[in-house]
């Protein structure tokens, strides 16, 4: 009984999860979470998909102080 | 073993994200905000001009240092968060024999090297007033392309790492593999272009004080990420002590329980 408890509580193998289970999350969440780290870092800045200045103006003091170029 | 559910450990790495968001919030507000307020005082001391600072502001700056800098970094957290529990996701049981609180500590500590250090190293971040608005395309463009190799390298040299450990040894395949990604980093580092817009009047300290808090913000944020979410990992994967005696048990002890 001590035998067959030991090696299972000291190193508990983890199996990997499959690719096939990560793969949709990441591509739809992936793409999610890019888009958003686009409108914090850069949008307005070097290229702009919205007119005007509003997202960068806003975002501003984040961008300079996560270290994205601003302006 | 039933397989682990990436939508638990996406919801956990979001959330871990956005207590690190917090905390490096609180960092960038105390530390930076003042480095920032400086620059622009400066910036609008000099361009007595047109467009931009003088006139009807679009956010002001109050908004900008609040509710502003809080959306940005709250967002940023949550999405590098995200971003992280998907890669903790394939690395899991993957990267030899590391639990998921070390594996989170190790992605954690990946991520604030390849994705800050390492570019920050070659284009560090500027304050206001210092960066020629004519250079910001060719300067952004720059960045998140030494991201990207800094990224891309950093996952070379641990399969390269996997690859040498049986001959090597997990030590020197280690340091094989790191030394691998020192070397093509230092080459990108010769060869891509410079950028030095510093203005001459501009006051070395301040510049220094503002680099060294967006360093601050970002060691905050990933030490606080790999641990949060290395603790919710561990809880959520590992059965704790006395959970794994009451499952471990579970075919033994209603025997006695019951008998």
């Amino acid at each position: 009984m001590a035998q067959t408890a030991a090696p299972a509580t000291v190193t508990p193998a983890i199996t990997p999860i499959s690719l096939k289970a990560i793969a949709p999350w990441a591509v739809f969440f992936g793409v999610v979470m890019l888009i958003l780290l686009y409108f914090v870092g850069a949008e307005q800045g070097a290229t702009a998909l919205i007119s005007g200045e509003g997202v960068h103006e806003w975002v501003h003091d984040g961008r300079h102080l996560l270290g994205f170029p601003c302006h | 073993m039933n397989s682990i559910s990436v939508r638990a450990l996406l919801v956990r790495g979001m959330l871990a994200g956005l207590v690190a968001g917090a905390l490096a919030l609180a960092v960038a507000y105390f530390l930076g905000e003042s480095r920032v307020d400086a620059a622009i005082a400066l910036e609008e001391a000099h361009s007595h001009s047109h467009d931009h600072g003088a006139g009807e502001e679009l956010v002001s700056r109050g908004m900008q240092a609040t509710g502003g800098l809080a959306t940005g970094v709250l967002v940023f957290g949550v999405a590098v968060g995200g971003i992280a529990a998907l890669v903790f996701c394939y690395a899991l049981g993957r990267l030899g024999r590391f639990g998921p609180r070390a594996t989170a500590a190790l992605i954690a500590g990946a991520a604030l090297l390849t994705v800050y250090i390492v570019p920050f190293l070659k284009y560090p971040a500027n304050p206001p007033a210092v960066g020629n608005p004519d250079t910001i395309g060719r300067r952004t463009a720059l960045f998140f392309l030494m991201v990207a190799l800094s990224v891309l390298l950093a996952v070379a040299a641990v399969i390269l790492g996997r690859r040498l450990a049986p001959r090597l040894g997990n030590w020197n395949a280690t340091i094989a593999a790191a030394a691998g990604y020192v070397l093509v980093i230092g080459l990108a580092y010769a060869f891509l272009p410079s950028f030095n817009e510093v203005g001459k009047d501009f006051p070395a300290s301040l510049l220094w004080e503002f680099r060294l808090a967006t360093l601050a913000v970002q060691v905050t944020l990933w030490t606080t990420f790999g641990l949060v979410f290395g603790y919710l990992t561990e809880r959520l994967l590992v059965p704790g002590p006395d959970v794994a005696t009451a499952t471990d048990g579970g075919t033994k002890r209603p025997a006695t329980v019951a008998g």
